[in-house]
């Protein structure tokens, strides 16, 4: 199971790396090179050193032979490794953005509800976080972990040809190498994740109590957050204390192995040179072996490190691609657009629907909407206003029934023209980083000035963004307008387009009611003739609808004109009367 | 960065002990390459096998006795950074968690989770590395310095050499790389932000069919963030490269200057040897000694961050108890400076009798919140006074007051937990009893059975509740103190009228007859109180009750009209 995982991730990688083939074969040229270069320095700096035997006996000729090549060699190493560092950085580099953009755009097709069910947070994190994280492991996988382990194969493959009673010695001590390495690499791994994990629940109390200071103060509970944090606190400082020490163990480990093959190198060159024989070593080859000695170690150490940070990259890799891979909506191409001119005729037949099957919602509702006419839903908080606009969007997919728009199933039209009939403002407003005049033209890019200042003055928001420090294009983001600000922009967004049917979700909330009044009557000059869905639980403003459904639980209980509503003296009469109510 | 660096005197003993081992660890390391050149001039080239043996077994004691110094280092250097970690999250939590919200407001909450998170790791990791690296690295260059100038003066001019040119070398590419790296974070951030953004206007995208540019500038700002990504790579990776390069070249220089030393005779084949060994010595140690430099200089960046917080000592502050009115609260003059210089509000006076209902209203950024923010000292006057039961409110503690007032606050904080826990943060002793009893004020009963009882589970945030559903648990949290004074800020804007009706009515009810103060947007809300303060833009502009504000006060008109049958209704 576990290695069948392994295998599709690494498959998915390599569609991934297909594009950088070219890149690939130079970073194994490269790799090849460098490490021969590096192994091959040790060796000339070797012959180099046997050269200058003693005093009088210094054969310079070889000497400036050896150390020309050397410097030849020194400078292609360094080239090579330069080429597999970068070429490996870049290749990292574009398979992060491709699979950023990958799962990006696949969560452009995912069905609202998959969205709506996961905190935003989690999935920034896996697009950010994880996939910065992945191209962290990535890079060194690319440039550490050919290399190391080309360095150990060579160096034991050097040594041997040198002498090979050396390789031997040193190959005795590879497995010891090999187990301190396993050993600290484990216990870092789960020391940095329990780490990470009270890291988390610390982050949390810091967030909701910080964050709502205000509450924590008024009801004098500083002392029982900080005695909390105190616990958690000294609980995160234990688990650092255990992954900093551990972790910080293996250089001085991997200096002691280092050290250790460092003597025996030395004791069993000595002692053959001092034997004489056929094995014997002479000074140069001692300070070869002794500089291969020097890298041996080292590799082991990086190598299970760069095992570790590509277990890691393979978990945020899977992450990511379980978003690519994420459901989607069914393919939109061949349906027909709304028929245009859209007349905006609305009818809903037995339609059924719940978030959760096991909950049903919406059962057996059925409404008929003529062109202009003004559809008014309302009901206690919570009762389910918005379900039926993510209905009428296809923002989620109704279980049964159907809704028609001009008499065609709106499954039968692409969805894009769909929406393109409706002009949406929501009660959750949302402006992003950017002018106000893109923020305005975002379904209409290619708007004028002029249209742009025109449907802001019908709503009323050219005062205020004239005041701003640049005007139009002052770049404005969330935190910089008030609630009611915002929703003046949102208000304009559809001002400029204009569609045949509007759908306002407490559009208005958070305009004062003297603006307000004014907007609507905008609203009612403009919608004119269009068919349009208002939520409210302001109930004076919808008042003069044609269709009141009044919703409680999910469910339409009533449905009818105010008149005939309050005639009825149901639920909607209860609703409306708390109202005016005396205290 | 002394209030920083104080708290890592109680770990003197360790941050002391830590690189004097890491030190003597450097010492025997650099004695090797001496033994080595012993060996090879007396053991191989003088044929003594003693000084073979000899020499070998002080290797591997060196190598022993090496580790454990350096554990031991690595064990002192890890247990003071993390107990000076734990000391400062410590107390920049509670100093923050004590703070004023007139300084917590300046820092913003984000900034204040970034200092005592990542801002406290980065001082952790530069505390640790530099207590293991301060004597070590810059001992080891110095000693292989040494070293070759003892063996030989003008060959160790080579090493003078090359420790200057990997300097330069490392200080270019840093120069070169940290910025473009400082640059490539702020073109993540912007991937971020996109993607944040999609996410949060997800039916904004879909309702207008722009997911194609969506998706269009979201495959931009990635590709401009992996550009700079790889530029800065680009130079970065150049740093392994140079450095093997200047040192190879170095030893080359040596090699060849060796080899004339030793045909004269001024010099041993073996103190060749150890020459080269040491070169290989100060370039690990230089790499080392470079990233010290950066982690360290990242350390003291947070640090200094951190400092600011810890150093404001701004408190609320406590007068003395004189009597200054005979009403039992009274406003005079009272105006709020939230220390932008500009007013909140100002020139507020009125007075409240025991019992009272106080109804404040006026539009969004009238300065409502901010007069009932005084009550539980969330904030302090800037001029005139508030005067509780005859004293000034200064001369109350924070915590006196706040005993006092139950407030259910604009912006409904809701903790993850159980609904209980919820409710409890207002009255840790509350009986089962006394918590049902105030949900059942707050018109939130059907949320314990639309979750499941006292026990059910709150997520972070309250994300499984609505809007609506928050105001009205943070409002039975208000509640279950029985407080002296109750304030509600808006806490009914999310409510329908039917709930915000029935809610009035409970309050109205309460045995215990509390002074209230209603804030709100909507007539209908504070209709039925005692008096009414309309607000403008942070000033008074009507004072009185309903009936009298309809006949006298325009503004009030105004929003009562557009608020009922006549406004909407067009």
């Amino acid at each position: 199971m576990k290695r069948k995982e392994g295998a599709s991730f690494l498959s998915r990688l390599f569609v991934y790396l297909r594009k950088h083939k070219k890149s690939l074969v130079m970073i194994l040229v490269a790799s090849v090179l460098g490490v021969a270069s590096t192994l091959a320095l040790p060796l000339l700096f070797g012959r180099a050193a046997d050269a200058i035997v003693g005093e009088g006996k210094v054969d310079f000729n070889a000497l400036w032979i050896f150390l020309t090549v050397a410097g030849v060699l020194a400078v292609v190493n360094s080239v090579m490794e330069w080429i597999t560092e970068w070429t490996g950085n870049k290749i990292a580099n574009s398979i992060t953005c491709r699979i950023r953009r990958d799962a990006f755009n696949s969560l452009q097709r995912a069905p609202l509800k998959i969205i709506d069910r996961r905190p935003i947070g989690e999935i920034l994190s896996v697009e950010i976080g994880d996939a910065d994280k992945m191209s962290d492991g990535l890079i060194l996988g690319f440039s550490k972990f050919l290399t190391g382990i080309l360095t150990i194969v060579g160096t034991l493959v050097c040594m041997f040809i040198i002498n090979p009673v050396i390789a031997v010695v040193v190959g005795l001590i590879t497995p010891l190498s090999l187990f301190t390495a396993k050993f600290i690499t484990g216990r870092t791994y789960s020391t940095f994740k329990s780490q990470a994990e009270i890291t988390g629940k610390q982050t949390d109390v810091i967030e909701q109590s910080l964050g709502n200071l205000a509450a924590v103060k008024t009801n004098n509970a500083e002392k029982r957050y900080a005695e909390n944090f105190d616990e958690i606190n000294s609980e995160l400082g234990k688990d650092s204390f255990k992954a900093i020490f551990y972790s910080s163990l293996t250089n001085p480990t991997t200096r002691f192995i280092n050290a250790l093959v460092y003597a025996a190198v030395a004791f069993t060159g000595a002692m053959l040179a001092l034997n004489g024989g056929a094995l014997t070593v002479t000074a140069g080859t001692l300070l070869s072996l002794l500089g291969f000695a020097n890298k041996y170690a080292k590799p082991f150490n990086e190598i299970s490190s760069v095992l570790a940070e590509l277990t890691g990259a393979k978990a945020c890799a899977e992450r990511l691609f379980a978003i690519i891979d994420g459901e989607k909506e069914e393919s939109e191409e061949g349906k027909a657009d709304v028929k245009q001119p859209v007349r905006g005729e609305i009818e809903i037949k037995n339609l059924e629907f719940s978030y959760d099957r096991s909950r049903p919602l919406i059962r057996d509702f059925n409404l008929s909407v003529e062109r202009g006419q003004k559809v008014a839903i309302v009901g206690p908080t919570g009762c389910g206003k918005t379900t039926l606009i993510n209905l009428l969007m296809r923002f989620y997919e109704i279980d049964s029934g159907v809704i028609k728009i001009d008499g065609v199933d709106t499954r039968g039209v692409n969805k894009r023209s769909l929406r393109s009939s409706f002009g949406m403002v929501l009660q959750d407003t949302w402006i992003r980083k950017a002018t106000v005049w893109e923020n305005i033209a975002i379904g209409k890019k290619d708007a004028t000035r002029e249209e742009i200042e025109e449907a802001c003055r019908q709503c009323f928001a050219d005062g205020f963004i004239r005041r701003l420090p640049k005007g139009y294009d002052t770049v404005i983001s969330e935190d910089a307008l008030s609630q009611g600000q915002k929703q003046l922009l949102c208000i304009a967004r559809v001002m400029l387009v204009l569609p045949p049917i509007l759908i306002l979700d407490e559009a208005t909330s958070n305009i004062d009611t003297r603006t307000e009044i004014k907007i609507q009557r905008a609203f009612d000059r403009l919608t004119k003739g269009k068919t349009s869905f208002i939520v409210a639980h302001r109930l004076s403003t919808v008042k003069t609808a044609d269709i009141i459904l009044a919703m409680k639980d999910g469910n339409v209980v009533e449905q009818g004109d105010h008149a005939f509503l309050m005639g009825k003296k149901g639920f909607y009469y209860s609703l409306y009367t708390s109202q005016f109510e005396k205290n | 960065m002394k209030r920083v660096l104080g708290y890592i005197k109680k770990y003197g003993k360790e941050a002391f002990f830590a690189p004097v081992f890491k030190l003597l660890e450097a010492i025997l390391e650099l004695l090797i390459p001496l033994i080595v050149a012993n060996i090879i001039d007396e053991g191989i080239n003088g044929k003594v096998v003693g000084s073979v043996y000899r020499g070998v077994i002080i290797m591997v004691v060196f190598a022993a006795v090496g580790l454990a110094f350096s554990v031991l280092g690595q064990y002192f250097s890890a247990k003071a950074a993390t107990g000076f970690a734990r000391d400062l999250r410590g107390a920049l939590y509670k100093k923050l968690l004590n703070s004023p919200l007139r300084v917590t407001d300046g820092i913003g909450v984000s900034a204040m989770i970034t200092r005592t998170t990542s801002d406290v790791n980065q001082a952790q990791t530069g505390v640790n590395l530099f207590l293991r690296l301060l004597l070590r690295s810059p001992f080891v260059v110095v000693g292989a310095v040494i070293a070759a100038v003892l063996i030989n003066a003008e060959i160790s001019l080579v090493f003078v050499g090359v420790v200057v040119c990997l300097s330069v070398v490392v200080f270019i590419i840093m120069k070169i790389t940290v910025p473009k790296y400082g640059e490539a974070q702020g073109k993540l951030d912007e991937v971020a932000l996109a993607a944040r953004e999609n996410l949060t206007g997800v039916r904004v995208v879909r309702a207008f069919g722009v997911e194609e540019d969506e998706k269009k500038s979201f495959a931009q700002k990635t590709g401009a963030y992996e550009k700079i990504q790889n530029f800065a790579g680009k130079i970065s990776s150049l740093l392994n490269p140079l450095t093997f390069a200047t040192v190879n070249i170095g030893i080359i220089v040596l090699i060849y200057l060796g080899g004339i030393k030793v045909e004269v005779g001024i010099l041993s084949q073996g103190a060749v040897v150890a020459l080269y060994d040491y070169m290989s010595q100060i370039l690990v140690e230089l790499v080392k000694f470079a990233n010290l430099i950066v982690t360290v200089s990242r350390a003291v960046a947070s640090a200094k961050r951190i400092d600011k917080v810890l150093s404001n000592d701004e408190k609320e502050e406590i007068y003395e108890k004189i009597k200054i009115s005979d009403e039992y609260m009274e406003f005079k003059g009272v105006a709020v400076n939230y220390g932008n210089g500009v007013r909140a509000v100002s020139d507020i006076t009125f007075s409240v009798k025991k019992g009272q209902t106080i109804g404040i209203i006026g539009g969004t950024g009238s300065g409502k919140s901010t007069i009932v923010n005084l009550l539980p000292r969330l904030y302090d006057t800037s001029e005139g006074f508030l005067a509780v039961e005859g004293y000034d409110i200064k001369s109350y503690t924070p915590e006196e007051m706040r005993e006092k007032v139950g407030i259910a606050l604009q912006r409904p904080a809701v903790f993850e937990g159980t609904i209980r826990s919820n409710v409890l943060l207002g009255k840790q002793d509350a009986s089962d009893e006394e918590i049902l009893q105030a949900v059942d004020l707050a018109q939130a009963t059907d949320i314990l059975k639309a979750k499941g009882g006292l026990d059910a589970k709150i997520e972070q945030g309250g994300r499984n509740l609505s809007g609506g559903q928050r105001q009205r648990l943070a409002l039975a949290r208000a509640l279950v103190k029985k407080p002296e004074i109750l304030v509600l800020d808006d806490s009914s804007s999310a409510l329908d009228y039917a709930t915000d009706l029935n809610l009035r009515r409970a309050i109205a009810g309460l045995s215990y007859r509390p002074t209230v103060f209603i804030v709100s947007q909507r007539t209908a809300s504070v209709k039925g109180a005692d008096e009414i303060i309309v607000l403008d833009e942070g000033k008074t502009v009507g004072k009185g009750t309903h009936e009298y504000l309809m006949k006298t006060c325009e503004t009030y008109r105004e929003i009562e009209f557009s608020q009922t049958d006549g406004g909407l209704a067009l």
